[in-house]
C-alpha cells in the first residue's frame, strides 16, 4: 500500500476548499497515513464478483405530484445568509478583476 | 410522580391532572439549572417556546380534547435536527447563531403530538465522533462519572436522560451515535430501520447511513417515542412507505418463548472488556431462562465493517458538507471586499470546521478521487454487500441478533482524543447495522465489575421488523429489573444539586 504525501494532502485540502496551515498539513499527513493503512483492508475481500451496494434499501427515482405547495418566503430563505441585498444572497466576487 | 418517573408514568399523571405540562416542564428546567453546569448536556434551552407549548397542551386538556399519549411530556432534541427559529449548530462553529427557517419532519411530528421540546443537546461536530469531545462548544460529561465521556455523537441526549434532565430524547445514528451513548450512560436508544424515520431536516452527514431515532430510560418509553416520530414522509425520498411496526405492543408483551436469538461470534473476544462480556453473557442467560433459544451465528465479513465504514461515511460527508460554503447560511470569514468567493470559502471552512470533520472531509475527498475510487470507495461498497449477505444468512437461522453494544464502558475524557483509530474502534459492534440499514437497540444490562459503569446490550432485527427489538428488549429489561430490585440508573451516584 503506497502512502500519501504531504503534497497530496495539500492538494486534497485545495479540492475540499479548506485553507490549512503548515502545522495542520503536517499533522494531518501523518494521521492520513495511519488511517489509510487501516481502511485499505477492504481490498482483501472486495473481489470482482462482489456487486457494490451504495444504499441499504433499493431506491429508485422518487417523484411527487406536480402541484404547487407553499415554500419559504424570500425573507425566511435569506434569514441565515451572512449577507444579502435586494432579496438575494450577497457573495464575494466570483470572477477575477483582470 | 417525579422527574425520575418514566415518560409513561408522566403521561398518566398528566392525563389524571396530577400535574400540568407547564409544571412538568418547569421541574425539568429546575433540574437542568441544578446539574447542567456539571453535565453540559444542552447547547440551548428554549424555555419560552417550551412553556408556550406546554400551556397550549394544558389548555387543550382542560377543554377535554383527545391528546396523544406523550402530550405534555418533555424531550431533549439533538442539535442536528432543525427546529424553526431555534438555534441549530450541529456542535459546529460553522453554524453558530443560525436559526433554521423550517422544522424537521421529526420536530413537526413531536409538536403535533404535544411533546414539549426543552432544548437542543450537545453532540460531536456534525455527528462525527464517539465521545462528544468533538463539539465546538466543549464536551458533555457522563452523569455516572463526570470525568468520563457520555458516548457520541449523541452524548448530550444520553447524558440528559441519565441526569434526569429529560425523560425522552432524540438522537441520530450513522455508525452507533444513538446506541453507544445509550450503552455508556445506562439508558435505552434505538436506531430504527433505515427509512423508518424521516431524514427531512436532519443535517446530513452520511446520507445512506444516517437515521434519527428515539432515546429514553425504559424500553416502553422508547417505543412510545418511536411510534410518535416514525412513518412515511414524502419529503424524504428514502423514506419507506410501509406501516410502522407496532413497537408499543411489542415492548409490553414480555414474552420471548421459542424466539431464536443469535449471538454473533465476531462481536466478542479481543478488544472487548471482561466486565462487558460478563454482563452480556449474564443477560443472555436471563433470556434463556425466559425460554428463548440461543443460536451461535458467524458473520465473517463484520471484521471489515469498520474499515468500510471509515471510507463510506467520510466519502458521503465530503460531499454533504460541501454545502457549508459561507454563501447562504452559517458563518463567513475574511470577506473584506477584496478577497474572492473561493478564498472566503477556504478561510471560512478552515475556521468553521474542527479537526475530526476536516480529517473526514480530506479522507473522503481522497477515497472518491479518480485513481483511488475503485480501490477505496468502490471496495467499501462491496464490503457493504458482503455485510448485508452475512445478516441475511444469520436472519435465516434466528429472529434477532445480539451483542455487546460497545466494546468497553465509558472511557475518560481526553483518553482517546488524539488517536482517531482508537476512537473509531468504539463503533465496532454498532456499525454493521448501519451498513445493512437494519434496526438496532441498546439497553442497559448491568454494571461492569471492574469500574461499576453501565454496559449496553445490543439487539439487531431485520429491516422493518423493529418490533422484534422491543419484544426482546422489553422482556430482558423486566427480568433484569426483577434481579436488580431497582432501575440501573438508581445505582448511579447522585449529582450535586440534583432533585
Amino acid at each position: 500500500m503506497s502512502g500519501i504525501s504531504r503534497e497530496e494532502v495539500a492538494n486534497l485540502a485545495r479540492l475540499a476548499r479548506i485553507e490549512m496551515s503548515d502545522a495542520e498539513l503536517d499533522h494531518l499527513s501523518g494521521e492520513m497515513q495511519v488511517i489509510l493503512g487501516a481502511v485499505a483492508r477492504v481490498q482483501e475481500v472486495a473481489g470482482a464478483d462482489v456487486p457494490p451496494t451504495s444504499h441499504p434499501i433499493p431506491v429508485n427515482n422518487v417523484v411527487r405530484e406536480d402541484v404547487v405547495v407553499p415554500s419559504l418566503s424570500p425573507s425566511d430563505a435569506l434569514s441565515g445568509a451572512p449577507a444579502s441585498a435586494e432579496q438575494r444572497f450577497k457573495v464575494p466576487q466570483i470572477l477575477g478583476e483582470e | 410522580m417525579s422527574i425520575r418517573s418514566t415518560a409513561a408514568e408522566m403521561s398518566v399523571a398528566l392525563v389524571n391532572k396530577e400535574i400540568s405540562a407547564v409544571e412538568l416542564a418547569n421541574q425539568h428546567y429546575e433540574q437542568i439549572a441544578a446539574v447542567d453546569k456539571d453535565v453540559h448536556a444542552f447547547l440551548y434551552l428554549d424555555k419560552e417556546g417550551a412553556i408556550a407549548q406546554a400551556q397550549e397542551i394544558d389548555k387543550k386538556r382542560a377543554a377535554g380534547e383527545k391528546l396523544s399519549p406523550l402530550a405534555g411530556v418533555p424531550l431533549a432534541l439533538k442539535d442536528v435536527l432543525v427546529q424553526k427559529g431555534v438555534p441549530t449548530t450541529c456542535g459546529s462553529k460553522m453554524l453558530e447563531g443560525w436559526r433554521p427557517p423550517y422544522d424537521a419532519t421529526v420536530v413537526t411530528k413531536l409538536k403535533d403530538a404535544g411533546v414539549v421540546i426543552l432544548g437542543k443537546t450537545n453532540m460531536d461536530e456534525f455527528a462525527m465522533g464517539s465521545s462528544t469531545e468533538n463539539s465546538a462548544y466543549g464536551p458533555t460529561h457522563n452523569p455516572w462519572d463526570l470525568s468520563r465521556i457520555p458516548g457520541g455523537s449523541g452524548g448530550g441526549s444520553s447524558a440528559a436522560l441519565a441526569a434526569f434532565e429529560a425523560p425522552l430524547a432524540i438522537g441520530t445514528d450513522t455508525g452507533g451515535s444513538i446506541r453507544q451513548p445509550a450503552a455508556v450512560t445506562g439508558t435505552v436508544g434505538v436506531k430504527p430501520t433505515y427509512g423508518g424515520v424521516s431524514r427531512y431536516g436532519l443535517v446530513a452527514f452520511s446520507s445512506s447511513l444516517d437515521q434519527a431515532g428515539p432515546c429514553a430510560r425504559t424500553v416502553l418509553d422508547t417505543a412510545l417515542l418511536h411510534q410518535t416520530i416514525a412513518g412515511f414522509d414524502p419529503k424524504d425520498s428514502t423514506s419507506i412507505n410501509h406501516a410502522v411496526p407496532d413497537v408499543v405492543a411489542a415492548a409490553k408483551k414480555k414474552d420471548v418463548k421459542g424466539l431464536r436469538i443469535g449471538i454473533v461470534k465476531q462481536l466478542a473476544g479481543e478488544g472487548y472488556q471482561k466486565g462487558v462480556e460478563n454482563k452480556f453473557n449474564e443477560a443472555v442467560a436471563e433470556l434463556v431462562k425466559l425460554g428463548a433459544e440461543i443460536v451461535e451465528v458467524s458473520c465473517p465479513n463484520f471484521e471489515y465493517a469498520l474499515a468500510a465504514y471509515y471510507l463510506i461515511a467520510p466519502s458521503e460527508c465530503s460531499s454533504n458538507l460541501a454545502r457549508f460554503d459561507s454563501m447562504r447560511f452559517g458563518i463567513r470569514v475574511g470577506d473584506d471586499g477584496a478577497k474572492g468567493a473561493e478564498e472566503v470559502m477556504n478561510l471560512t471552512r478552515q475556521v468553521g470546521f474542527g479537526r475530526e470533520v476536516k480529517r473526514r472531509i480530506i479522507l473522503g475527498t481522497y477515497a472518491l478521487s479518480s485513481g483511488y475510487y475503485d480501490a477505496y470507495y468502490g471496495s467499501a461498497q462491496k464490503v457493504r454487500t458482503l455485510i448485508k449477505q452475512d445478516f441475511d444468512a444469520a436472519f435465516e437461522k434466528c429472529d434477532v441478533l445480539v451483542s455487546p453494544t460497545a466494546p468497553t464502558t465509558a472511557f475518560k475524557i481526553g483518553e482517546k482524543s488524539d488517536d482517531p483509530l482508537a476512537m473509531y474502534l468504539n463503533d465496532i459492534a454498532t456499525i454493521p447495522v448501519n451498513m445493512a440499514g437494519i434496526g438496532g437497540m441498546s439497553l442497559p444490562c448491568g454494571l461492569a465489575e471492574e469500574d461499576n459503569l453501565p454496559v449496553g446490550f445490543q439487539i439487531m432485527a431485520p429491516a422493518m421488523k423493529d418490533d422484534r427489538m422491543y419484544l426482546v428488549g422489553g422482556a430482558l429489561e423486566a427480568a433484569l429489573l426483577d434481579k436488580w430490585g431497582k432501575p440501573l440508573l438508581d445505582f448511579a451516584p447522585k449529582l450535586a444539586g440534583s432533585k
